[in-house]
């Protein structure tokens, strides 16, 4: 739990000396209170206040990041238990199981297809993390050759996941330089896996089926001087995933409880049927999973996964908002009508789907109005004549159609005079105010 | 190391809302169902179990809808056309209650008659002995008279009536309070104004307990974040004791989901959105099962596929867990 300014200043000296380069030690309290500085800057702090005051400064939920040659990972560093309280912060992984029992030929052939598999949602390229590899042969020879068909193809981050240290082992020796993750440790093995985790410097995910056996095994870790932990509390149906990651989370931010400030890994391949494995997948999206292992890779589900993810993902204070620019519908020519619209990804799919659903043709001019709607952007001051002008021009929409006429939302009909001054050219016509009312306007008034 | 649980204690709870009457309550229909009554934030049964769980209704026509997707008109096949086979087979095909969405015009192309609503809705009402919810069009003026008569010709049924807005409550309302209905009452995303509908309708007179609240969502990528959100801070609300808020909540991932492009199209889209059917009832389901997370006691679907996996779903998240 991160320490008020005042709690801070009475673990320090309070002399006043200033060798901190502030003139109280109150004033640098407050600065060390806001991260604005580093408790370094203090050479006369004590030892105690020292370990009391970096521990309060750790993350409530650690930061783990995987890691591979140009690829990197991260989970963890939440701070609330609903995104319309601040926002979520790191995107859960996404990653696709693939087990030692497949030969290489097949892993490869699996690993490409999810490897190069990309998808554009409003302007942004998609694409998932990683890979996990389950030594179900359980030899590492096997085990050994499966990761060794998944590096010839792609250099993704790993997830290696075995509860026999000897064969975790041969796994970590092929992969030395990256940072994967290790599943996983449990009540057995966690001393070995633990010593494998520091010297390969890898991240080690424990696993238990309850809370208690969770913490105890992070304690022990944690003493042992592995640092980066992932939770695996192998939930496997959704009632009890919702119930046990609501738990871990609420733990780890309102009682600072430590032992479980870590990220979740979750595995919805695990679910009885295919058809359930994109729900959990779902769930574990929005409710606190940092690590995602699926085992079943189709373009079909990825793409809803990974739009849900931008969703709930998406800081509640700045909206998703598309790439300003001349937005082509269904297929327009130099006859066709040209739309004005904002750039808040809302206001944009109104538009472009009731223009697209009517099968007309048209030029949608989307202006830059910083993420907002029509009419709070125009109020705002972001969405007035000169903006519209300047899109129309910079994106040299006059070279595309024939006729230079362009329709503006009703909401903003007020600025019709306006844009006639700073689009002489250009005739100005006053569209409807809702985008369901746009198909009949074209129709009728174009 | 030993945790304890943190558990929340809320003074407020969410009403329960009972749609259909059997024969001894003055309906037809062969059970009722209940939804709300919760009194901690979605599934978390170590706190409390919930009473009820959340419902899936099942979206017909009175007509043919033509523009739904060529996916949802093949699978429903035949029974498109009759709103009473349609009903019938969304009965077998697992829903709880039933929606019947009434259509602006008939097939001949001339608006809906309140004679021609009655007679599907009664229609309905004698093929399947679920619940029913009646939707109008969507135009104030069709909804209002479609709706009374509706309203009249099934007095006793405590069908909802929907769907009241801001700008076209009263006569819905009026006709739900003279009939022994229940209505929904929908509000754009927005936890205030939301309140406030549900005031407006509750001043009119109608008991709290015969409103269920449609806080509009948006499809999964098509702004499902802004509905999700408010749905968690209305239940939070609702639990911290606002009383507009405690009302249940409907939604409608079915229709928001089917009129994405992803779902209603199925040729030259990018490879990348992979196969077809798939993808869109991957996408109705996903949004459906997000809101329910965030506290949806009725989601109203389309696709019969969707239902099935939603239901599923449904029972997982209501199983309490015995290690938790």
């Amino acid at each position: 739990m991160a320490l008020s300014g005042i709690q801070i200043y009475k673990l320090l000296p309070q002399t006043n000396c200033k060798d901190c380069g502030f003139p109280t030690c109150l004033a640098f309290a407050m600065k060390l209170a806001a991260k604005q500085v580093e408790l370094a800057a203090c050479p006369h702090v004590g030892d105690d206040a020292k370990a009391q005051l970096s521990e309060a400064s750790e993350p409530p939920v650690r930061l783990v990041s995987l890691k591979s040659n140009g690829y990197e990972v991260k989970a963890g560093n939440e701070v609330v238990l609903f995104r319309h309280e601040k926002t979520f912060y790191n995107k859960p992984g996404l990653f696709i199981r693939l087990r030692d029992t497949e030969s290489p030929d097949e892993i490869k052939t699996r690993v490409a297809a999810a490897d190069g598999y990309k998808v554009i949602y409003v302007g942004r390229e998609l694409a998932l993390d990683g890979f996990a590899v389950e030594a179900a042969s359980r030899t590492p020879a096997a085990f050994s050759a499966a990761i060794n068909a998944v590096r010839q193809i792609s250099h993704r981050p790993l997830i290696l996941i075995s509860r026999d240290p000897a064969i975790m082992a041969a796994g970590l020796r092929l992969v030395d330089g990256e940072r994967p993750l290790m599943v996983g440790a449990d009540a057995a093995n966690w001393q070995a896996m633990g010593d494998l985790a520091k010297q390969h410097g890898a991240a080690l995910a424990v696993t238990a089926d309850t809370l208690d056996g969770l913490a105890d095994l992070t304690v022990k870790l944690k003493d042992l001087g592995v640092q980066d932990l992932v939770l695996d509390p192998t939930a496997q149906r959704l009632g009890a995933s919702l119930a046990l990651n609501t738990q871990i989370r609420r733990l780890a931010l309102r009682k600072n409880f430590r032992p479980l400030g870590y990220p979740v890994i979750a595995f919805p391949g695990d679910a009885d049927e295919p058809a359930q494995e994109s729900i959990l997948a779902a769930h574990a999206i929005a409710k606190y999973a940092g690590f995602i292992v699926l085992d079943h890779f189709a373009p079909e589900t990825a793409y809803p996964l990974l739009v849900l993810r931008e969703n709930i993902f998406t800081d509640p204070q700045k909206p998703i908002q598309v790439q300003p620019g001349v937005y082509e519908i269904n297929n327009p020519n130099a006859d066709s009508p040209v739309l004005v619209t904002t750039n808040f990804s809302i206001t944009y799919f109104s538009v472009a789907n009731e223009v697209e659903s009517s099968g007309l043709p048209a030029w949608l001019v989307v202006t830059d109005a910083e993420g907002m709607s029509v009419l709070t952007a125009w109020a705002a001051g972001k969405f007035d004549a000169e903006r519209i002008a300047k899109a129309i021009k910079t994106f040299n929409v006059a070279d595309k159609v024939s006729v230079k006429r362009v329709v503006l939302p009703g909401h903003v009909a007020v600025l019709s005079g306006e844009l006639e001054n700073e689009l002489p050219d250009w005739e100005i016509r006053v569209g409807p105010r809702e985008a369901v009312d746009l198909p009949a306007f074209i129709k009728q008034s174009l | 190391m030993s945790a304890e649980i943190p558990k929340d204690s809320w003074s407020g709870t969410v009403r329960t809302v009972t749609l259909g009457a059997t024969p001894a309550e003055g309906g037809t229909r062969s059970h009722v169902v209940t939804v709300g009554g919760q009194k901690t934030l979605p599934f978390m049964h170590f706190e409390q179990v919930a009473p009820n769980r959340p419902v899936v209704a099942v979206e017909i026509k009175d007509r043919c809808p033509e523009d739904w997707s060529p996916l949802l008109l093949e699978v429903w096949g035949d029974a498109a056309i009759s709103p009473a086979a349609w009903a019938k087979q969304a009965e077998a095909a697992g829903a709880h209650v039933l929606v019947l969405a009434l259509s602006l015009t008939g097939d001949d192309g001339k608006p809906t008659t309140p004679q021609a609503a009655v007679a599907a809705t009664k229609a309905v009402l004698e093929a399947s002995g679920l619940p029913l919810l009646v939707f109008g069009p969507g135009q104030a003026e069709a909804d209002n008279e479609l709706l009374v008569a509706v309203a009249e010709a099934t007095k006793g049924e405590r069908i909802a009536l929907g769907i009241c807005e801001d700008k076209n409550y009263r006569t819905i309302v009026a006709a739900a309070l003279a009939n022994g209905h229940c209505v929904t009452a929908r509000s754009p995303m927005d936890v205030n104004l939301a309140k406030q509908l549900n005031i407006l309708i509750h001043d009119m007179g109608l008991p709290l307990d015969r409103i269920l609240m449609d806080p509009t969502t948006g499809a999964l990528g098509y702004g499902i974040e802004y509905g999700y959100s408010v749905m968690e801070r209305l239940r939070l609300a609702a639990l911290q004791g606002d009383a507009m808020t405690q009302l249940p909540m409907i939604v409608t991932p079915g229709f928001e989901a089917w009129k994405t492009k992803e779902s209603k199209v199925g040729r030259d889209v990018p490879e990348a959105w992979g196969d077809w059917r798939e993808r869109a009832i991957t996408w109705e389901t996903l949004t459906a099962v997000t809101l329910i997370e965030s506290g949806a006691d009725i989601v109203v679907l389309r696709h019969p596929e969707s239902v099935r996996r939603v239901r599923q779903a449904i029972d997982d998240l209501m199983t309490v867990p015995e290690t938790v």
